[in-house]
């Protein structure tokens, strides 16, 4: 496109690279001023927009492998290589088209940051680390990236560091940072093996035998740990929220998706042939992930952190894609293996514009009204209509509703499902119809989750004075929203594109691809085969929106013109006080009862005064976050205790220092000696 | 092609004809059932004239949102029961939208009229809403374990050619086909309003889900979205129809008296479908808010049962 030869996609993409590095350099001095702010995210979106273009024309080149560039920076064990395959491609455009937008928005939306130098350097350097995960070409600088993002972004979500919360979610944040790469560490040491090649290049021609297991279940440690998989997501709904919005929206909408990338690498790409059964941990797993992924949403009344567990339901449903492939890539079925793998991929490609959308919706409520709690605002889509609309046009999309993009993704992962009959083991066969029920349970639920999102923040009338007096956010940001939701429309009904242009991915990932959609008729898409399933975004919307336009002008026609405004009518009681209204919590009060039940052990207390008394009557909900007292709270008292336990070791006479370091040193020895 | 074009519209133009007319003669075989005489079977078509005439009142504080989800609810409905052969199948439409398709448009009416019902920020309408959503919760997963069923059994996700199929030497019976069936009738209860779930006629406002979410329309508003609802029952009932009873539906290629045929078998069925199900709801009492998850519920095990029966049997190349 941007490019007539491959080959020097990899040195503009490094350059593109050093520049952002550079951009982190220079945004210390520039975040001084609100234009040098500016300027940085300006910049940014440049930078992105041109890895973006740069990525996509690696991706649709029509030579297959892109021979990677050597830099002569690095560790000495091994040679630095960049560049772009397909698989990497295709993530770099993903990524780099949802960055450049965020930026695009941050251009308004970071002149507000109250402490701009905490945040203005670290965001091109989050970019950075984001894209060298992507262009690397060997184990250390894939870490070397890994652990760049995690960094960088670690010191966005402390940014905002006054309050004991955000200090807490960057604690957590680190910690499961830092275990997370190091089983990504041992996962590339046991793939390099002895001889230490850590080229993926190498990798992939020495694939030891036996390791593929233990590779999967430390990249599901590692990479899913920074997904966001169950259980270990638990840091993600603290960090994300915590961070400004539009370093929420690329941690949520983008860095996730690294992490993904992280998970195909390492288990479609290094980890050599998978046995079928690698997909029964990853399916279980992802559809426990997708189903508390949005009751967790559900029971959210922050908005931040209700977009923030809803990454971890999408991050499921891209998981499912993944097990599915999984299953058919190790039985010979290479196709169905292409088609799950394409409609996970697209959904990484969806999320990441609908998630970004979605924070960026919520960083423009936060700002209008200085409220993330959806208890306090309502009425909105009055005040700031544009961002409205946008977030509607986001919560459409992720709640998988035609004619929007996040339903072709789940379409495809649904018609992955219909083809796994064709599986010739028992236990995927079984698991496959239950995964499918999870998945169309958690849509549904999506549904009424974005349903309570939309409606308590934008309709309704204002719960506090702050959203009485809200005004609409900037140009920027609104252009940015408006970019968004539209590509979410424009990927919705022309499907066909993005499931062509993943094509190369699937060949190199799986060794087949699915048939050119760009050559059906009328800009449907066919999955496998015209006469089992096909879908035709544009067809529908464009009938939707025919079956709209003569319904409109048949009321104009022939109905009444008559419109009168009155008060509301609520039965002939209405009640002028918006605390009579339902929120958030009333909203999801039946679906808790019904799943909340179990999963969180909800329980709600209701405290009458007894007959005669003045005081008011309470009413009280218990819930408990399962997951976090039964595996995070043993861990943390544990490491308490041992910690405590230590402590007495600082303050021994010399004495017992001496000592201890001889029988410390006498054991040692022992123990080598044993050895020998 | 033609032809397939013309049945196409025929079908779009028919189920927008026939739908308050199914409403009616539910409302006239429910009143009879109750020994009541019951208004005439035409009397939706006069509501909805009554209604489109009269002045829309509506709440101060409705947004936009408010005004145009009349429209779309619609709209998403109307496409979602041209998709649902009729009377012939080879519909055009069917090779774009499938099964799950459908399922998915009446999901987009549902989001929609949910945050409806939540515009104007009365107790009622988030009551609705948030039920709705509930009940949906449910439903829709039971619904697609449905689709799943009927889509492996016929090999295809799209609602012609299993139709066609159903009609073919090929399919037989199956426990799976009557699981997908059951669970079928049940969401189709729950997501039109009916007996155990809700109450269509109802105005009570403790008993009502569906009639609380669109408390504050009127109008033409109203009228639209009326008419959508009874689309909705029409569609469902054209479904069960379709696929579980095909005899007597048109299929491509054949003569114009086979479409003759396939109109008549169509009204019959529709009305069989219309008795029975006002039968069952004469016949039993409405449930609980927190009986209808249990129900709903049943559906979706149901549903997931059978086609987990189906991957089970089934060994295909």
């Amino acid at each position: 496109m941007l490019l007539a030869s491959p080959a020097c996609s990899s040195q503009l993409a490094a350059s593109g690279l050093a520049l952002l590095l550079a951009l982190a350099a220079f945004g210390i001095f520039a975040a001084r001023r609100p234009l040098g702010g500016r300027l940085v995210y300006a910049a940014c979106m440049l930078l992105c927009s041109g890895l973006a273009g740069v990525a996509l024309s690696a991706l649709l080149a029509p030579h297959a492998r892109l021979e990677p560039i050597e830099i002569p920076l690095g560790l000495p064990l091994g040679r630095t290589l960049l560049g772009f395959d397909p698989l990497s491609a295709a993530f770099a455009v993903i990524i780099n088209v949802a960055t450049a937008i965020v930026s695009g928005y941050a251009i308004g939306y970071g002149a507000h940051a109250r402490e701009p130098l905490r945040v203005v350097p670290f965001y091109p350097a989050f970019i950075a680390g984001m894209n060298l995960v992507l262009l690397a070409q060997d184990a250390f600088s894939f870490l070397i990236g890994w652990e760049f993002m995690s960094l960088a972004s670690w010191a966005l979500v402390v940014s905002e560091h006054g309050s004991a919360e955000n200090r807490r979610a960057a604690l957590v944040y680190l910690i499961m940072a830092t275990g997370g790469a190091l089983t990504l560490l041992l996962a590339f040491g046991l793939l390099a093996g002895p001889e230490g090649g850590y080229a993926f290049e190498a990798i992939r021609r020495s694939s030891a035998p036996g390791v593929g297991a233990i590779v999967l279940v430390l990249a599901l440690v590692g990479a899913g740990s920074k997904a966001g998989l169950v259980p270990l997501h638990a840091w993600l709904p603290l960090a994300h929220p915590a961070a400004p919005s539009h370093v929420s929206a690329l941690m949520s909408g983008v860095m996730t998706k690294v992490a993904v990338y992280g998970f195909v690498r390492l288990v479609f790409d290094l980890a050599g042939p998978p046995s079928w059964w690698w997909s029964v941990p990853v399916l279980v797993i992802a559809g426990i992930t997708a189903l508390l992924g949005v009751l967790y949403a559900l029971m959210e009344h922050d908005l931040k952190r209700l977009l923030a567990y809803h990454t971890v339901e999408n991050i499921g449903i891209i998981f499912i894609g993944l097990g599915l492939a999984l299953a058919f890539e190790a039985t010979g079925l290479r196709v169905a293996a292409a088609l799950a793998l394409t409609a996970a991929i697209f959904h990484v490609f969806n999320h990441s514009l609908f998630k970004s959308l979605l924070f960026m919706g919520s960083g423009a409520v936060l700002n209008a009204t200085g409220e993330r709690d959806m208890e306090h605002l309502g009425g909105l889509i009055h005040r700031m209509p544009v961002t409205a609309l946008a977030f509607l046009a986001g919560c459409i999309a992720i709640s998988a509703l035609p004619p929007f993009n996040g339903f072709v993704s789940e379409w495809l992962t649904f018609q992955a499902i219909l083809v796994s009959p064709q599986l010739p083991q028992w236990v995927p066969r079984l698991l496959v119809p239950a995964i499918g029920a999870t998945l169309a349970c958690s849509a549904a639920l999506a549904a009424a989750c974005f349903v309570k999102a939309f409606g308590m923040t934008f309709l309704g009338r204002p719960r506090c004075a702050a959203a009485t007096t809200a005004r609409e956010t900037d140009y920027w940001s609104r252009s940015a929203m408006l970019t968004l939701a539209a590509l979410c429309l424009l990927a919705g009904i022309l499907p066909g594109l993005v499931i062509d242009a993943l094509d190369p991915l699937t060949q190199m990932l799986v060794g087949a691809q699915l048939a050119p959609q760009a050559a059906q008729p009328w800009l449907r898409i066919v999955p496998i085969d015209p006469a089992r399933s096909a879908y035709n975004g544009a067809l529908v919307f464009v009938l939707i929106l025919i079956a709209a336009a003569a319904t409109a002008f048949a009321v104009r026609r022939f109905a009444s013109h008559a419109l009168r405004r009155s008060p509301a009518w609520d039965c002939g009681f209405p009640d002028a006080s918006p605390a009579t209204q339902y929120t958030a919590g009333s909203f999801a009060q039946p679906i808790r009862r019904v799943f909340g039940s179990v999963v969180f052990r909800a329980r709600e207390h209701v405290e009458m005064p007894k007959p005669g008394e003045t005081s008011a009557a309470k009413f009280r909900v218990d819930l408990h976050d399962t997951i976090w007292e039964a595996l995070y709270l043993p861990v943390i008292r544990g490491v308490n205790a041992t910690a405590d336990r230590l402590n007495q070791l600082q303050f021994l006479t010399i004495r017992t220092y001496l000592s201890l370091v001889f029988a410390a040193l006498v054991l040692l020895l022992v123990v080598v000696g044993a050895w020998r | 092609m033609m032809l397939a074009w013309l049945t196409q519209l025929a079908q779009t133009a028919l189920v927008l004809a026939l739908a308050p007319l199914l409403s009616g003669v539910t409302r006239k075989i429910r009143a009879r059932l109750l020994r009541r005489q019951g208004p005439s079977i035409v009397q939706p078509y006069r509501d909805l004239l009554k209604l489109i005439r009269k002045e829309t009142v509506i709440a101060e504080n409705a947004s936009w949102l408010f005004r145009a989800a009349p429209y779309v609810v619609f709209a998403t409905t109307w496409v979602a029961a041209a998709l649902v052969p009729t009377f012939a199948t080879g519909l055009t439409l069917s090779a774009s939208a499938d099964l799950i398709v459908i399922v998915a448009l009446l999901g987009t009416a549902r989001f929609l009229l949910a945050l409806a019902g939540l515009d104007v920020g009365t107790s009622f309408g988030g009551i609705g809403s948030s039920r709705e959503m509930m009940f949906a919760s449910l439903a829709e997963p039971a619904m697609l374990m449905s689709v799943f069923t009927l889509s492996l059994f016929a090999g295809s996700t799209e609602l012609s050619s299993i139709s066609a199929y159903m009609l073919g030497p090929n399919a037989g019976l199956s426990i799976s086909l009557a699981l997908a069936l059951v669970a079928l009738v049940i969401v189709s209860l729950g997501e039109n309003a009916r007996i155990p779930v809700d109450n269509p006629a109802t105005h009570l406002e403790l008993t009502m889900v569906h009639e609380a979410m669109i408390l504050e329309y009127s109008g033409r508003h109203l009228a639209v979205i009326e008419l959508a609802a009874s689309l909705k029952l029409l569609l469902y009932l054209s479904l069960i129809a379709c696929v579980f009873i095909p005899w007597g539906t048109t299929l491509a290629g054949d003569g114009a008296l086979a479409y003759a045929i396939g109109l008549g078998a169509y009204a019959a069925k529709l009305a069989a479908l219309a008795f029975f199900l006002v039968l069952f709801e004469t016949a039993i009492a409405k449930m609980r808010v927190f009986r209808v998850p249990e129900f709903l519920g049943v559906a979706l095990m149901l549903g997931l049962l059978g086609t987990i029966m189906l991957f089970v049997s089934r060994v295909r190349g």
